[in-house]
């Protein structure tokens, strides 16, 4: 400020203040007429554009306002909520409502401006250079198609000798990754998904991983599909919510407009309950908050299944009939000292044979419907957790007893009929050694209590990116192809076509059948144990014949040795991914979206990793801190380890590739919301300077690599010669056609080039061609053209629940509640005692199935498309199977044969590291997990603190997307550790003032908030203090911070290999 | 008109600050970024580019343990404001719908109404010269819309409607919440300084909240309101005059120094 005097020194000047301030009383007290005081609306008379909020998975809706002059796109001029979207009603969280800075600010002078953060154009850096170079696109795209033709050369492999000495075509590299893609629309997710593993990749990530794949690897063996089972709008439908291992409302806040309504609504009078190891803004809305430590879940949540067999509070009915509880189970079958039967030490796995029932001489399971039989599911679990009671559960969790009987008591009385609960769960059940068993047990819980398939119920599994739920359906994913079919192995049971198909179907595997057209005729007849996979035959050819078109043929199985094998066991996982980077055995890297230097685990260690790369694609609208992973800053570190590398740029010969992306308002495509219902999202403003469409991006480079290859016979580069790639817009020479992938993604027949209307119709003679069957029935042929269903925004809502069947389209078949049959009663008819109005979908044995077999009556119907096969009727043994994706039928208290790597019930392990001994059995850790980097082990002495990571309502993921934006930044302007009172004067640590946090992997520096939110755990006798760091910062941007995953370790989940973030041991001290 | 106003449940907030962001969008107002210094509330009050923050207040609570509140603050919108009175050029007028209206053609700047304010609402923008607060979106309710910060609140804890009808639904939620596990839920803002025209639920006490318990206009504006005005209103021209004097030689002055310095390179930032 300059030495002119301000009025606030003038003002200070004594006693002419009084006189003047006395002066505003006589000049007026008029009352302006606000019609003519208001300017008019800048967003008057302007048409908005509809999208979807690129943060986390909700799907709010949100409208774009921009001027235009000409048609030509000038300027943004306002976004802020859809009022028309069901999902959020025109309400924005701060993220969405701040979707005006992805694009522009306002500036220190409150000029309206580009956002400086975003990239104009290409930008390249040499091998050892510290700066970068802009680029014209053809270049870029040009030199990244030779990279990948050169690595992908001279690392492929065509073919394998087997141990059994027969040879089979694995047509794979393992030179060339690719990461990311979670914040891409549906059809660029598809086209990266079939470009990548057409190049023969096996290194093939997306976020998911690092999130919500526990989430398949425990929903999918209870219920069927890895999805969550209800939607955010449902919440309203709650009696009671249970927040565990979810910061909702904070992360998902539309959540809590869903929540308050079920709260408001005097019907359901809904109660929530948060559990947290810190009292969080969750807490303070809840009614019970009872806090938990990090990774003790399944003792927490193991008391709840005791605590409701013990009093009897489960649904019987619903037991009996919808779950497996009555199936018997084999006698070799056994749990001791924290192992379960099959354990192989040598091999640190287990041997899963004896997780299996008894069957009879039909393979029929056997039952006691009863739940008497000692060898009955019911009885085995009662077994299992009678160790789990109350004062051993609090002695591990630390949870106060009192408050821990109040959650108990409140939510197991939803076992009542007339009563559904919801859990709702992210990021702290997932991310740990036991994530997938996490899960498990609240399928068991839900499952006890009636919850799942009933409006108002439901494991809520809330996808934190838009698209997540997208990316996975479309296979970024190493383990399998689109649609969750398995992705082949370098292996006798993957060799050919027929032989996955056995592998992949259930009850196929002693079949009699060597070729397509016998086991067409086996499956006519019917696979016992079979469920609805019984067609993965016809989604895996329609697949091929969306990917190799005119050559997939019956005589070439269909192109099916195009689909690159992996190696047999291998875990190409982010984790492992990495650690075979840091080994220097990757090449090439694609990252889509994603910022692993801030996401990703012992973030040290895989940013080191990448200077091991030859070369690397970003893809993104902000070079965050893995695009500059080279730069000075991105080595810096708040104290002197000699076990933390430091590099310079000239010593880092990673050539760097940068691709600006368009933002999400800037292009159009689908996306699937955590709740599985797909949106379009229509182009509201032009891209920021020359930033493309990934779609854009994704077609270019395939058809350049596609160029390269042409001409060549060898039989190596098929996969990719022969590969269909035609996305190219025939009225806009500039953007691919959205809807050209979208009609190869969800399906059209070969004969007319028509959308398969459902996936009843895939067939797998090659008449049908679909790129991810659950997508099936998303498209339909309407006034002579196709119709994406996604763009369907009509808002009846039969019933009043808020399912609104006409607004997008969810998968599967536009069911928006999964495994409705449960919101009826076993007879098909009657509602659950006292919840008439809850009632989805029912059995009218009046109404034909099929309007053009009338006489044939009997038929599922109801306000929900039914989750089950429209013509079971009660003469039908499988009338009361449920859950129609499990070949069992039933929803599993049991995870029989392979479904889980670490146990068919889950059983409390302790962290990898931890504060305490194992007290529930004898065994710490889980014992399948993967340990990848032992030595790196802390333990008590050295990092006595418990330590866990979090988000903030404020920003989303890396950061990437939110500390780019300056109203965000202002939010939460810097990174910080949250720690109890009691812990900070033990420390000497003051609020507001720098502290280190350190573990065996390194060390950050964060602003201590001290807070009486935080407070100690008392477990076992001793106080054990936790620590909270937030995860979400990085170097670059507005908001910035160290990334606390330099603290986190290279450990995961033993099914699914998610990293264990939630809970590792640390110290603290001043800065 | 009836006035017509926002009502405020802190037993609904979550305060994720959605409202803080599209106040801003829609008042097209930058960012001030300021360091974390350990809370999540990072700014004390509001500024001269946020119109509205929102409260986050921590205490210990002898039987319930922790408890952490929420209350949105910005402008209230004073039935009788104290701004208006202190305004020495009528920038602040009443509309017909009860918004305190802050003309920025007006605005000189003073900042009078800065000190004015009970809440210490209005702030300075130096960019402009200008004091710059939350208008209770007049623009848009003029236009049939609702406020921003309403439009924009995912559990629904902003409510616009009239002042009446609003404080009739606040008192039938209080109720509700005393029987329910608040005890000690009130309004706020019926009474404080004759009305406001911001209602808060509140489930405990204002101070709770970092609201004001009783706020209390300060009494250099009460005393000439009261006491001189009425009786020695003749003295307001003098005052005006003088203390016009007063600021235009003060500030000329000044800024010949400053000019003086500029001349001579001494312009230095304070």
């Amino acid at each position: 400020m300059s030495k002119m005097i301000t009025r606030r020194q003038f003002l200070k000047g004594g006693g002419v203040t009084v006189a003047a301030v006395g002066l505003g009383t006589t000049l007026g007290f008029n009352l302006t007429a606000t019609a003519a005081a208001v300017k008019d609306l800048r967003i008057k008379d302007i048409t908005p554009v509809p999208t979807v909020c690129p943060y986390c998975g909700s799907g709010c809706g949100l409208v774009v306002y921009s001027e235009k002059k000409n048609g030509k796109f000038v300027k943004l001029l306002s976004v802020v909520g859809d009022p028309d979207n069901p999902v959020n009603e025109g309400c924005a969280c701060p993220k969405g409502a701040a979707m005006f800075n992805l694009r522009e600010i306002y500036d220190e002078h409150g000029k309206q401006v580009i956002n400086p953060k975003r990239v104009p154009k290409p930008l390249y850096r040499a091998p050892g250079s510290e700066k970068w170079e802009e680029k014209e696109w053809d270049w870029m795209l040009d030199e990244i198609a030779k990279r990948v033709k050169e690595t992908r050369d001279k690392s492929f492999i065509h073919k394998e000798k087997l141990a059994d000495g027969s040879e089979v075509i694995v047509n794979r590299t393992e030179k060339i990754a690719s990461i990311g893609g979670s914040a891409l629309d549906n059809e660029e997710c598809y086209v990266l998904s079939k470009m990548m593993r057409s190049l023969g990749l096996v290194y093939l990530e997306t976020q998911a991983r690092l999130c919500h794949s526990p989430s398949v690897g425990g929903l999918a063996p209870s219920f069927g599909r890895g999805v969550m089972t209800n939607s955010m709008i449902d919440m309203k439908n709650s009696n009671v919510a249970l927040l565990m291992g979810s910061n909702m409302t904070e992360t998902h806040p539309i959540g809590m407009k869903w929540l308050t309504k079920a709260r408001l609504d005097p019907k359901r009078k809904a109660k929530i309950i948060c559990v947290d190891p810190r009292y969080t803004r969750s807490a303070a809305i809840a009614d019970i908050y009872c806090p938990m430590r990090s990774g003790t879940d399944i003792a927490f949540l193991g008391g709840m299944i005791k605590y409701i067999i013990d009093n009897n509070l489960y649904l019987k009915d619903y037991v009996v009939k919808y779950t497996n509880a009555a199936f018997l189970v084999r006698d070799d079958y056994d749990f001791k000292d924290g192992l379960f039967s099959g354990w192989n030490e040598s091999k640190k796995s287990y041997d899963v044979t004896s997780w299996n029932y008894k069957y009879d001489e039909s393979s029929n399971i056997l039952k006691d419907e009863t739940l008497q039989d000692p060898r009955c599911v019911f009885q085995l679990m009662k077994k299992h957790y009678e160790r789990y009671d109350i004062d051993t559960v609090c002695k591990i969790t630390g949870s106060p007893k009192g408050k821990y009987l109040e959650v108990l008591n409140m939510f197991c009385a939803t076992g009542a009929p007339d009563k559904t609960a919801c859990i709702c769960y992210a990021m702290g059940i997932t991310q740990h050694t036991v994530g997938s068993e996490n899960i498990r047990a609240f399928a068991i819980v839900q499952l006890l209590l009636g919850n799942i398939g009933r409006p108002g119920g439901g494991i809520n599994a809330l996808r934190g990116e838009n698209n997540v739920q997208g990316a996975t359906d479309m296979a970024l994913l190493y383990h399998y192809l689109p649609g969750y079919i398995d992705s082949p192995t370098a292996s006798a049971d993957y060799k050919d076509l027929i032989n996955y198909i056995r592998k992949t179907t259930p009850g196929a595997a002693k079949l009699p059948f060597t070729n397509l057209a016998e086991f067409r005729a086996l499956s006519a007849a019917g696979i016992k144990n079979s469920g609805w996979r019984v067609h993965t035959s016809k989604w895996i050819v329609s697949l091929l014949k969306a990917w190799y078109g005119d050559n997939a043929k019956a005589d070439n199985d269909f192109a099916y040795h195009y689909i690159p094998k992996r190696v047999d066991g291998k875990n190409y996982s982010h984790i492992g991914l990495f650690e075979a980077m840091y080994k220097g055995e990757i090449e090439g890297l694609f990252v889509n979206g994603s910022n692993p230097v801030v996401g990703g685990p012992n973030a040290n260690k895989e940013q080191e990793a990448l200077t091991k790369l030859k070369w690397f694609v970003c893809i993104d609208l902000w070079l965050h801190e893995t695009a500059e992973f080279w730069s000075y800053k991105a080595w810096e570190r708040p104290v002197k380890n000699d076990k933390v590398k430091s590099i310079t740029p000239k010593d880092i010969q990673t050539e760097a590739f940068f691709l600006p992306a368009a933002a999400v308002y800037e292009k159009e495509g689908t996306a699937a919301s955590t709740s599985r219902m797909v949106q379009f999202r229509w182009k509201g403003a032009d891209p920021v300077g020359e930033s493309k469409a990934d779609l854009w991006i994704i077609n270019e480079i395939g058809k350049r690599i596609k160029k390269l290859y042409a001409g060549s016979t060898r039989p190596d580069d098929e996969p990719i010669t022969k590969l269909t790639w035609d996305y190219d817009n025939l009225n806009d020479k500039e953007e691919p056609d959205v809807l050209k992938v979208a009609n190869e993604l969800c399906g059209f027949n070969v004969a007319d080039g028509k959308p398969v209307e459902g996936f009843g119709k895939l067939m797998d003679d090659g008449s049908t061609t679909c790129g991810c069957w659950v997508y099936c029935g998303a498209t339909t042929w309407k006034d002579g053209k196709m119709f994406y269903k996604a763009q369907s925004r009509k808002k009846d809502d039969p019933g009043g629940l808020g399912l609104f069947p006409s607004w997008g389209w969810a998968w599967p078949m536009n069911r928006r509640i999964v495994y409705n049959r449960c919101s009826v009663q076993p007879d098909g008819v009657t509602p659950w005692p006292g919840d008439d109005d809850r009632r989805l979908v029912w059995w009218d044995p009046t109404k034909p199935a099929d309007a053009t077999k009338p006489d044939v009556l009997g038929t599922w119907t109801g306000i929900d498309v039914p989750d089950f096969i429209k013509t079971t009727g009660p003469d039908k043994p499988s009338f009361t199977d449920a859950f129609i994706m499990r070949w069992e039928g039933k929803g599993c208290l049991f995870a029989a044969t392979t479904s889980m790597k670490d146990g068919p019930f889950p059983e409390h392990y302790e962290p990898w590291e931890s504060p305490l001994a194992p007290i529930l059995n004898k065994t710490a850790v889980n014992p399948a997990t993967k340990v990848w980097e032992p030595d790196k082990q802390g333990k008590t002495d050295q990092y006595p603190i418990i330590a866990t990571t979090f988000r903030l309502t404020e920003h989303w993921q890396t950061g990437a997307l939110t500390r780019n934006l300056p109203w965000l930044a202002e939010l939460m302007p810097n990174m910080f550790v949250e720690l109890s009172e009691e812990l900070a004067r033990e420390k000497g640590i003051e609020n507001g003032k720098n502290c280190i946090v350190s573990t065996t992997r390194g060390d950050v520096e964060a602003v201590a908030c001290v807070t009486k939110r935080v407070k100690p755990f008392f477990l076992d006798g001793k106080t054990v203090h936790e620590v909270a760091l937030s995860w979400q910062y990085g170097f670059k941007g507005y908001a910035t911070g160290d990334p606390a995953n330099r603290l986190t370790p290279h450990i995961g989940c033993a099914n699914t290999v998610c990293p264990e973030y939630k809970a590792f041991l640390c110290d603290i001290r001043r800065a | 008109m009836a006035n017509m106003t926002n009502l405020y449940d802190s037993s609904k907030c979550t305060a994720c600050r959605g409202c803080q962001v599209a106040c801003k969008n829609w008042n097209q107002l930058p960012a001030a970024i300021e360091p974390f210094t350990g809370s999540y509330q990072t700014k004390e009050s509001t500024d001269a580019d946020t119109y509205t923050i929102v409260k986050m207040t921590e205490y210990e609570h002898p039987v319930d343990g922790i408890q952490w509140k929420f209350a949105k603050f910005q402008c209230m919108h004073c039935l009788d404001p104290e701004c208006m009175k202190a305004c020495p050029r009528g920038a602040y007028s009443k509309t017909e719908t009860g918004a305190t209206n802050h003309d920025l053609n007006k605005c000189i700047g003073c900042q009078y109404c800065t000190y004015a304010c009970p809440f210490e609402v209005p702030k300075y923008r130096k960019r402009e010269d200008k004091v710059a607060k939350c208008t209770l979106c007049s623009d848009r309710t003029a236009a049939g819309l609702k406020p921003a910060c309403v439009t924009t609140c995912a559990p629904g804890a902003l409510e616009y409607g009239e002042r009446e009808d609003l404080l009739a639904k606040a008192a039938e939620r209080v109720k509700y919440l005393q029987m329910n596990g608040f005890p000690n839920a009130t309004i706020y803002g019926r009474t404080e300084l004759g009305g406001l025209n911001k209602i808060y639920i509140l489930t405990n006490s204002p101070d709770k909240f970092g609201l004001p318990v009783n706020p209390k206009a300060y009494g250099q504006v009460n005393f000439w309101q009261n006491w001189v005005q009425p009786y020695f209103g003749w003295l307001i021209p003098l005052a005006l005059a003088g203390s016009a004097v007063s600021f235009v030689t003060t500030r000329m002055l000044a800024n010949k120094h400053a000019a003086h310095d500029a001349e001579h390179g001494e312009g230095v930032s304070e």
